[in-house]
């Protein structure tokens, strides 16, 4: 259980526990390679690139894309195939559906590929994985897939010169080659590559499988790691053991912007198994002998902190997010006639939204192992960016980032980033402090205050101008958001919690009064509604049809950390667009489908959006219903829509809710989702997503805030940091009977087109949907997040 | 520190530890379990969750001298990946879960819920496992797979 150390084992497959072995083999994959006996793994990128003429390319998002094959796949005699990707399983199913893409283009049985993540030893440097861009990055042209049809491609170069036949008059079925119709002549790709390497570049030629001929890819093929998971085999990072291994706790300031004033290292003397108090800066930990030592001498170590820097009012802060005299500004699109046009406009619509600071709030508060001797660092990590952690690390540490080895273990769902980064650099410095390898554990507390980086807070107005047919002539909106720090990349160990107590700073804050004029129509983060042409110069990037247009948005700096929860800025302003549309269409006394498709141009964000409405079986109708009751349980429905990241997947949604107006209380009786991400991977493992987009969307749109007093955060905890549990959105449904919650997914397949993402898609829309439906039910509109029983009480009493 | 004797999946150990120590930490770190998980320490979330004769207990805040002698069930006693307990075959059919941290805290209420009542309701399900947190919010399938389970063992 705690891993077994035997030698290196000499076939492909590694385990965790024999990867672990590795460490001593060496940091950079090259030396790797050298030490590894018959295990094939590629030369570092750039070798390659000089090898072959071939520059590294740069990712979407980071990285240097190795465009050698053997960065990315291994056969051995047997006809095993190793697989090597950065792009990693955080439970949304990406290690299947990875090992489906080569097994695919492969033509050998799922059983018969490893996948090895997110190691930097082993590993292609992907960047990060983040975001909804594994699918893109992986599954279309380049990176994996690509790797996979260059080498089903050579394989079958191979085979024609060894079996004397035409490349097209082969076929491959199970890892063997023979001719068509002539199963007596054949080879194995164990006997044409195994245990050598392909010597090739990825060749941009080479052409993926049809998708009409696929038996894996596309299919729902069951998750390799449940079995392992349901039983409790499976090794998270909170279960990486090494030996000589002792543990380390953080001790975190207890106010914002406090520091160390001084450490009382007696308060400590005499405690059992305590090793070292490390302060460095304004980090303070403790290293023990044993977990339980650790976490007692953490809590009776004494530090003198000074005051804090004091927080804003929580009270005010969306004014304070206004008012800011310090923002960074960015127009996003700006025609050139919008005041004039809303000038001469009779009737002009004006709303604003607001939407907290939430966190990522991960089950397991974060962990990580780190082994720091004097010639190697080897970090045992639940990071979604090992690349980048090792440069940071090795800034940390003071150390040269090709001794640093980063191996990703997973943790909990993460859904952004969330302290699996910060608590990285704990266990780095603890075990540096102490010459012996360090697992630190955060508590509840310190990953909740001092762990992760906030979802952001925003603050929008909008405007439209609507002509005497009742259509959008112009619209306008104008956002205040808040930021701090972020991922870490390569370079910012400071924009999490502990690179910052370090002493490191955070990405600098540049303030710019004056947004310069837009030189491409960039939607990345749905600052603009679907509903305007988004035209830049002459190029319109845009979904829909109103011409008049400005999107302008503030940033101004948090006085939290702030990081990229799942569908960062995309989720805050759809709940904006798609609600304040909604207000437009009742404003005009039209159907809200009706209102939409009217002022929407793109075709296939059309058809998600009818798609969905015609599944839920949508009434043409205005909202609200007229002939609801002002007191008890009432029923109403509403839509939202929207292209995420402006390119990034289709995604409408229907939501049916009962609200309880004695109470305030919200229940979703039915969502009914419709999506089109190109071609499906895997049917079920998009549904799984969507699902559970859904429904962590509710809980942010009903329960989840960040609270705050004068100088710390408030909410530490599931007391104070409200989530939805199991049963909670069952609470109100008892009293209309069913006990199942119906989620309904529309999936449109394009097995031709590009694959985009679908973890963030659904999630986007939850808010504005469920806002909407609320409206429908009672004619009160909800313009802050989250829905609260008390917020959604007075706004009943507000209208009443 | 004492002495003490638990008998963890079948078998029995007899450990040295501070009596004051959450159970938690015998398991994860004295015999190097992997299925109960430090999620919150406070006992509110459920990924620690052990069945500690017979009730699914919160073992972040379960002392281990109040368990001394008890027969404690982990994820890892009910099934193996080859051999999976039905409860946990269930959730493998359904596809029931993302990253699976929760699962402890899922599968062992349910499971505990069961042996004590067989019979247990729709309601009666959702009562036990109200307290159980899933941050990756696969609750629909997770209901759906103890829902089979409930049916095939009738």
């Amino acid at each position: 259980m705690g891993g077994s150390h035997t030698s290196l084992p000499v076939e492909s497959r590694l385990t965790p526990a024999a990867r672990r072995q590795l460490h001593p083999a060496g940091y950079s994959r090259r030396r790797f390679l050298q030490r590894s006996g018959a295990l094939i793994v590629a030369f570092a990128a750039a070798e390659m690139a000089d090898r072959f003429g071939v520059a590294p390319t740069v990712s979407a998002q980071g990285g240097n894309t190795p465009q050698t094959l053997d960065s990315w796949l291994s056969i051995d005699a047997s006809g095993h195939v190793t697989a090597y990707t950065g792009r990693a399983e955080l439970g949304q199913g990406m290690a299947t559906v990875q090992t489906q893409l080569v097994a695919e283009e492969l033509s050998v049985p799922m059983s018969r590929v490893t996948l090895v993540q997110c190691d930097t030893a082993l590993t292609p440097d992907q960047g990060t994985s983040s975001g909804s861009m594994a699918h893109p990055v992986n599954f279309n042209d380049g990176n994996l897939a690509l790797a996979g049809a260059t080498a089903r491609e050579a394989l079958f170069e191979m085979a024609a010169t060894r079996l004397g036949v035409a490349v097209d008059q082969l076929t491959a079925a199970d890892g063997v080659i023979n001719p068509l119709g002539d199963a007596s002549r054949r080879v194995t790709y164990g006997e044409l590559i195994g245990d050598r390497r392909f010597s090739m570049a990825l060749s941009p030629e080479a052409k993926r499988k049809s998708p009409s001929s696929w038996s894996v890819l596309g299919t729902s093929v069951p998750r390799l790691d449940l079995p392992e998971l349901v039983t409790g085999r499976f090794e998270f990072v909170d279960n990486v053991r090494v030996p000589d291994m002792v543990h380390g706790r953080v001790v975190r300031p207890p106010a914002v912007g406090a520091k160390v004033v001084s450490v009382d290292e007696d308060s400590v003397a005499g405690l059992p198994g305590v090793l070292k108090v490390v302060v460095q800066n304004d980090f303070v930990g403790i290293v023990a002998e044993t977990l339980w030592q650790a976490m007692e001498a953490a809590r009776s170590l004494s530090v003198t902190w000074s005051q804090g820097t004091g927080l804003p009012d929580q009270s005010g802060f969306y004014d304070y997010l206004r008012q800011h005299p310090s923002r960074r500004s960015t127009q996003v699109v700006s025609s050139d006639n919008v005041d004039a046009t809303l000038s001469r406009t009779t009737t002009i619509l004006e709303s604003t939204y607001l939407h907290p600071f939430q966190m990522h709030g991960s089950m397991g508060s974060a962990c990580a192992v780190a082994d720091v001797r004097s010639d190697t660092v080897t970090i045992w990590s639940a990071t979604q960016a090992v690349y980048p952690l090792r440069e940071t690390t090795a800034m940390v540490l003071g150390r040269s980032p090709e001794h640093v080895r980063v191996i990703f273990v997973r943790g909990s769902g993460c859904y952004g980033i969330n302290g699996a980064d910060t608590v990285s650099y704990d266990a780095a410095l603890m075990s540096q402090a102490v010459s012996r390898p360090v697992r630190v554990q955060l508590s509840r507390e310190d990953e909740m205050a001092w762990g992760e980086n906030y979802g952001l807070p925003y603050v929008i107005d909008q405007r439209v101008g609507v002509d005497g047919t009742g259509n959008i002539i112009a619209w306008d909106v104008e956002s205040w958001s808040a930021r701090r720090g972020g991922r870490p990349g390569s370079t910012t160990p400071g924009n999490v919690a502990t690179g910052a107590l370090l002493g490191f700073p955070p990405a600098p804050f540049i303030p710019r009064a004056q947004a310069p004029e837009p030189i491409w129509f960039n939607n990345r983060g749905n600052a603009a509604p679907s509903y305007v042409t988004g035209r830049v110069g002459q190029t319109m990037g845009g979904t829909g049809t109103v011409a008049i247009q400005r999107v302008v948005q503030h940033v101004v700096p948090s006085p939290f950390l702030t990081g990229p929860l799942r569908s960062p800025r995309r989720l805050q302003n759809t709940f904006a667009h798609e609600s304040f549309m909604d207000e437009i269409a009742v404003s005009v006394r039209v159907d809200s489908v009706e209102y939409r498709l009217r002022h929407l141009a793109d075709p296939r964000l059309r058809e998600v959006t009818n798609a969905a409405a015609k599944t839920a079986d949508w009434q043409t109708r205005p909202s609200p219903r007229s002939d609801n009751p002002r007191t008890g349980v009432v029923s109403g429905r509403g839509i939202a829509c929207v292209l995420y990241e402006g390119d990034n997947g289709y995604v409408a949604l229907v939501a049916e809710v009962d609200v309880d107006q004695d109470t305030g209380e919200i229940a979703v009786t039915r969502f009914v989702v419709a999506l089109d991400v190109g071609p499906i991977s895997s049917p079920d493992g998009v549904r799984n997503q969507l699902e559970g987009g859904l429904l962590q969307g509710l809980s942010r749109a009903v329960s989840e805030e960040v609270t705050w007093d004068s100088e710390k955060v408030t909410s530490v905890d599931w007391a104070g940091y409200k989530s939805l549990f199991l049963p909670d959105w069952y609470h109100l449904r008892s009293k209309v009977g069913s006990q199942i919650p119906l989620i309904e997914t529309v999936l449109i397949n394009r097995p031709e087109d590009q694959a985009m993402g679908a973890g963030e898609t659904a999630i986007t829309v939850v808010a504005a949907a469920v806002g909407n439906a609320i409206f429908d039910a009672t004619g009160v509109r909800l313009r802050e997040v989250p829905f609260t029983p008390e917020r959604v009480r007075a706004a009943l009493a507000g209208s009443r | 520190m004492s002495l003490m004797i638990l008998t963890v999946n079948g078998q029995t150990y007899t450990v040295d530890v501070d009596p004051e120590m959450p159970l938690l930490y015998v398991l994860t770190e004295d015999l190097s379990l992997r299925g109960p998980k430090y999620g919150c320490g406070l006992g509110q979330c459920g990924s620690c969750v052990a069945i500690v004769n017979g009730r699914a207990e919160r073992t972040c805040v379960t002392p281990v001298s109040r368990v001394e002698g008890a027969t404690i069930t982990t994820l890892e006693g009910l099934g193996t990946p080859e051999e999976p307990h039905p409860l946990q075959q269930a959730f493998i059919d359904e596809q029931a879960a993302q990253c699976g941290f929760c699962l402890s805290g899922v599968i062992l209420t349910a499971k505990a819920l069961f042996d004590e009542n067989p019979q247990a309701t729709e309601s009666e399900i959702q009562a036990a496992l109200r307290n159980v947190l899933c941050r990756c919010f696969a609750q629909t399938r997770m209901l759906r797979a103890i829902r089979r389970y409930a049916q095939e063992r009738v």
